[in-house]
């Protein structure tokens, strides 16, 4: 039978939570799930682990190096990983730090890599992802004994699963380098959360006018249980932080809600959210661009309608 | 110093993607330079402005059209170019990363190599990592900060949720640069006529003598299906936004 890695990608102690899909859609390729971690704490995390199908967590470790601080360590222990448990798939979620391990693990092991993918068929040896800004989608065929596939936070839900699972602690050779060194990681400014793993987004463009007006998506994505994203426009004229931009140049995501409040609709910012399940558009114009390529229109000021949409959900409970 | 900017010749991303077959498109668009490429091109240019010596040259694995991407980068401020020609729009990374690491070595070798941390048009994310695996660099992507050390470079890069991960790495380097680095410069009319007058050596990648493994292969492109038109939800705004609600929480069950 064949056996499927994931890369157990943990923040601040917690699995990150798009990892428990890419563990179901791993289970749904019909191997074994074999889970690769790297931050020690394998009993804290085996029961969550278990319960969605992963029937192996093999916690890597290599002597006297800190994977916190050696991306090219964490990556090279990964490969080791996957080849001396025999993994054919080896997966992970497509975030900033997902990427960055996945690919690293992948030019070690000289294997075929796909970053960003929203379906893999482990039979067909197959990956589909955005080609020309989410305007196409490629099927990209892999060869080899093994690939390395991340994929889009959100592309699959995760499912209950419980099997038994082993912890296999497993110690790998790696160079300890100072090539590449992380020194220090800073935290957001912002205190808002992390868009591309919402299930829930409610974004402002430029009509927001300022950002102190954001605030009132704040208190709207409160009562959704969403994070507050932003148009280039809105984030070029300095309304909001880049880590709040979503589209081409700024963040991929891909929520079941997407509520997009003054956004004209254009093809930059729609390549960043077009895969979300429902779309819906706010703005005055009743002719803009947005409205022909969402679920909902409301034609509206968003300073009228999100307030209003926030005392209906209040009222709601 | 003698810093490459890798460079990719890409639809431009406003640009109508007609699919022709089961995995080309009409190729009839306007083309440009990969915009996360500019931010390398502009990093490298000014840091060889500030310290007054140093040439920056660019390389691209592109068709003959590619031509007018390097001008548009040698205009703001590229010294020269290298164009090794294939057909192929996608050429697999690996290909393009032996390709690259070909001409920069037979160039005369490289103290720091830039390119965007991926292509607008195959979004692959992984040209950085292949070329410094090919050349036996360390390489960081995503990056959004820059400071030169001599013999290290310290960056930035953004991670989840806005945090970020700064980062010291030894030179020689590979860097995949990211929105948020630099603002690229729009050239001037004399420095656009200039940039016509400088060279670009041309070679074909075929004859470079280079395998390629062909591990990742383009099977088929299809369009996205776009949305069509919004269902407009009428009536005062209390009444919408209650409908709004209603849809979102029974009929999608969104919320």
């Amino acid at each position: 039978m064949s056996k499927t890695g994931v890369f157990i990608e943990t923040t601040d102690q917690e699995i990150k939570q798009s990892v428990f899909g890419v563990i179901s859609a791993a289970a749904a390729g019909g191997g074994e799930v074999t889970g690769f971690l790297l931050d020690g704490r394998a009993d804290k995390y085996k029961d969550q682990l278990a319960a969605c199908g992963v029937t192996e967590l093999v916690a890597l470790e290599a002597k006297d190096i800190d994977f916190s601080k050696s991306p090219q360590a964490t990556g090279e222990a990964l490969a080791k990983g996957a080849t001396d448990f025999g993994i054919s798939a080896l997966l992970g979620v497509s975030s900033p730090t997902g990427n960055d391990v996945l690919a690293r693990a992948a030019m070690a092991l000289k294997a075929p890599l796909a970053l960003d993918c929203m379906d893999v068929d482990f039979t067909a040896n197959t990956v589909k992802k955005s080609h020309f800004s989410g305007k196409a989608v490629a099927t990209l065929e892999m060869t080899g004994a093994l690939f390395v596939c991340g994929i889009r936070p959100n592309s699959f839900e995760a499912v209950e699963s419980p099997v038994t699972i082993k912890i296999t602690p497993h110690t790998v050779e790696v160079e300890n380098s100072d090539a590449i060194i992380v020194t220090e990681v800073q935290a957001a400014d912002s205190s808002r959360k992390d868009l591309t793993e919402a299930t829930v987004i409610i974004s402002g463009g430029r009509p927001m006018a300022s950002s102190d007006n954001f605030k009132i998506l704040d208190e709207c994505a409160r009562k959704l249980d969403a994070v507050v994203g932003a148009s280039r426009a809105a984030v070029d004229a300095g309304y909001a932080p880049h880590s709040m931009q979503v589209g081409q140049t700024g963040k991929i995501v891909s929520p079941k809600l997407y509520i997009g409040c003054g956004l004209s609709g254009s093809v930059q910012h729609f390549a960043g959210m077009k895969t979300s399940k429902v779309i819906v558009a706010i703005n005055t114009d009743k002719d803009a661009p947005i409205f022909t390529k969402s679920d909902y229109g409301i034609i509206g000021d968003l300073f009228e309608v999100v307030p209003a949409l926030t005392k209906e959900l209040e009222k709601q409970g | 110093m003698r810093i490459y900017v890798c460079v990719k010749h890409v639809p431009d991303t406003a640009a109508n993607i007609k699919i022709v077959g089961d995995a080309a498109y009409d190729t009839e668009v306007k083309y440009v330079a990969n915009p996360y490429d500019e931010y390398g091109v502009e990093e490298a240019v000014s840091l060889v402005e500030k310290n007054k010596k140093g040439e920056v040259i660019a390389v691209c694995v592109g068709d003959k059209g590619a031509a007018n991407t390097l001008k548009a980068v040698m205009a703001m401020g590229v010294h020269r170019s290298i164009l090794i020609k294939t057909e192929d729009q996608f050429p697999g990374s690996d290909i393009t990363a032996k390709a690259l690491c070909k001409a920069i070595t037979d160039d005369g070798g490289a103290d720091l190599i830039f390119m965007g941390k991926q292509s607008v048009d195959g979004e692959g994310m992984q040209t950085p990592y292949r070329l410094a695996a090919e050349m036996g660099l360390p390489v960081a992507t995503g990056i959004v900060a820059f400071s030169h050390g001599g013999e290290t470079v310290n960056v930035q890069r953004e991670i989840d949720g806005g945090a970020k991960e700064l980062i010291t790495i030894k030179t020689p380097c590979v860097l995949g640069a990211a929105k948020g680095l630099n603002e690229p410069r729009f050239p001037k009319l004399p420095a656009i006529l200039k940039a016509k007058k400088k060279e670009i050596k041309e070679m074909d990648l075929a004859d470079m003598g280079l395998t390629d493994q062909g591990q990742c292969r383009l099977k088929s492109l299809e369009p996205v299906q776009e949305r069509s038109n919004a269902k407009i939800l009428e009536g005062s705004t209390r009444e919408i936004v209650a409908s709004l609600v209603q849809i979102l929480k029974e009929e999608e069950k969104v919320i």
